[in-house]
């Protein structure tokens, strides 16, 4: 293959990877953005949708498609659910104080993967995916279930947005980013609010999980590396901002695609690190601080 | 000196006196267990210096130990250098990428030090894969022959010996230990304390904080890649899973299960933590599980952790 289209295929793969890290790294903002702390544990959340998707789908054996709408529905619920049980059982006791929220999450982060070691088990599985056909290119044959996940995670970032933007309940959440004592003396019921919006950041982690697993195999390290690219991705967007996250989730997976393609990944991870290290230090408020409103 | 400061002293001297009777008592097993606590409450020690007394929590700590670490394994290993050799360039490599980073990771505070120091020794991680022609990546290197000889004048000190890692660990140990004791007795470490307590207060007063929060963070750093440093010479073993995440995570957990903020609880810390990962480790593979449940557990019920509740309820004057 010449260059040009091995460009193409690298800008394709950036896509898909820029819409599934789009969509991680918006619940990992959300729950920064509006309750004010960092969660470790949100990799796991991703590895848990990846992870219940296999066994969803494994359910309907007969039919990969059902299976797959089955799991994309029910995972992640579940993984909703799991995360307002670690709300209520944990941080809201610890009154989401900043440092003390990091250290449990850090420990939610090894409760959540050693307890999938424990009952799933070390394996790498595959999950088949829901449709089987290739675009061909003249160059070269692309699988068309990449494309879905384009479809699907597009959908869901425009689903959360609508909920957000021109929903009622967007609105309370967006008054409580706002000024958290003004919306309680407003009678917002600012400790469900968090805990609506802890669950809906670890479902639409769990949602990219789901999405990816077809892909990328589902295993209990899985988590570690979407965690690190959603700080990076939320950081170099500007913490907190909700926009800059989805500018920079683009920014970050497209180039990401293409620097994987052309040069060692891990070179890559190391140049991103120190990237966004230093953004924190000298751009706290994220690389595009004047584009927001 | 007050009475309760030589109440202090002399409970850190029984403690190493009794650290030292311990090398007669234990079996072989639990012998060999107890020369790694030494060297690993070291860097829980080095880690607590910052986190305890100045207020200030790094996820990225791992770096540091894997510069006394990678410091002293590569020197002894490719440049051929003798233990105590290997030993300083270990340390003196962690007091330099301490103070680099701490001009930079400084510059933040709160939320934002701890994803800066994270994605420091993130990329200190990932070198240590990229380059794995000089470190061997995962897998790492032992360390053999003569990087394990110490020779002084006529005598030969083994490293492989347990009796001599055993001492060496606790003389480690005490000079770490005593080094705390006196820095947090000084009158720098009061003004950590301060900068931990209020930092604004502290700038008021006429301190420079930023210079004591770089101190604060060299001194951390060397010693941490002090452990390191001893880690790799006394056990013989480098590889780049002490640049983890998890090495990092660690130091942070036996410092709060220990109690923030006071010299002999990283102690009690790391010990608590070593037996409990060993212990479990016999059942269960994903004894990592119960690193987790510890660290929720402490923060939700025992946050002052063993001896901040002991000072907390019978003893105000420890340090």
């Amino acid at each position: 293959m010449t260059f040009g289209p091995h460009l193409f295929l690298a800008l394709l793969e950036g896509t898909v990877a820029a819409f599934v890290l789009a969509l991680t790294a918006l619940g990992l903002s959300l729950v920064f953005g509006v309750m004010r702390i960092v969660n470790v544990a949100h990799g796991e959340f991703f590895m848990l949708g990846a992870v219940l998707a296999w066994a969803f789908s494994s359910l309907i054996p007969a039919s990969p498609a059902l299976g797959f709408i089955l799991a994309l529905i029910a995972s992640p619920l579940a993984v909703g659910a799991i995360a307002l049980l670690a709300d209520r059982l944990v941080l809201r006791r610890l009154h989401y104080q900043p440092e003390a929220t990091i250290v449990a999450t850090i420990g939610l982060l090894y409760i959540i993967q050693q307890s999938v070691l424990s009952l799933y088990g070390p394996y790498a599985r595959p999950v088949p995916a829901p449709i089987e056909f290739r675009v061909q290119f003249p160059w070269f044959g692309y699988s068309g279930y990449k494309l879905v996940v384009i479809a699907a995670a597009g959908f869901l970032l425009a689903a959360t947005w609508y909920v957000l933007m021109r929903t009622r309940i967007g609105l309370v959440m967006r008054a409580t980013q706002f000024d958290r004592e003004t919306a309680q003396a407003f009678a917002i019921p600012v400790e469900r609010v968090y805990s609506m919006i802890f669950a809906l950041g670890a479902m639409l982690a769990a949602g990219a999980g789901v999405l990816i697993v077809p892909i990328q195999q589902a295993h209990y390290l899985m988590g570690l590396d979407p965690l690190l690219l959603s700080f990076i991705t939320v950081i170099v967007g500007g913490l907190g901002s909700l926009r800059g996250t989805i500018v920079a989730a683009f920014l970050i997976g497209i180039s990401d695609g293409i620097i994987s393609v052309f040069f060692s990944p891990t070179l890559a991870k190391i140049i991103a690190t120190l990237f966004v290290a230093m953004v924190l230090v000298f751009r706290p408020s994220g690389l595009f601080a004047q584009a927001r409103n | 000196m007050h009475s309760e400061d030589r109440r202090a002293l002399l409970l850190h001297l029984v403690t190493l006196a009794g650290l030292f009777a311990l090398q007669f008592l234990l079996p072989a097993y639990h012998h060999t267990n107890f020369a790694r606590i030494m060297v690993l409450a070291c860097y829980a020690m080095g880690y607590n210096l910052l986190m305890g007394y100045v207020g200030l929590l790094s996820l990225g700590h791992a770096m540091l130990f894997v510069a006394g670490l990678y410091g002293a394994g590569l020197s002894a290993e490719h440049l051929g250098f003798g233990p105590l050799t290997a030993f300083v360039t270990g340390v003196v490599a962690g007091s330099v990428l301490s103070f680099a980073v701490g001009m930079i990771a400084l510059r933040t505070s709160g939320v934002a030090f701890m994803i800066v120091t994270l994605m420091f020794s993130q990329a200190v991680f990932l070198s240590t894969l990229y380059f794995s022609g000089v470190t061997g990546g995962d897998e790492g290197f032992v360390l053999q022959g003569a990087a394990r000889r110490i020779h002084a004048g006529s005598i030969i000190l083994d490293l492989s010996n347990r009796t001599t890692r055993y001492n060496l660990a606790l003389l480690l140990f005490s000079i770490c230990l005593m080094a705390s004791f006196a820095l947090v007795r000084s009158s720098a470490g009061r003004v950590f304390i301060a900068i931990r307590e209020n930092e604004e207060r502290t700038v008021m007063l006429g301190y420079d904080s930023f210079r004591y929060k770089l101190l604060a963070t060299v001194l951390s750093g060397t010693m941490s890649a002090a452990s390191g440093a001893a880690y790799a010479l006394l056990f013989a073993y480098v590889g780049s899973t002490f640049a983890s995440i998890q090495y990092s995570i660690l130091p942070l957990l036996w410092v709060l299960l220990g109690g923030v903020g006071t010299t002999l609880g990283p102690l009690f810390g790391t010990a608590a933590m070593f037996y409990l990962i060993d212990f479990t480790s016999d059942y269960t593979s994903s004894y990592l599980l119960f690193v987790g449940l510890a660290l929720v557990l402490i923060v939700l019920l025992f946050p002052q952790g063993i001896l901040g509740t002991v000072r907390a309820k019978a003893a105000p004057w420890l340090p």
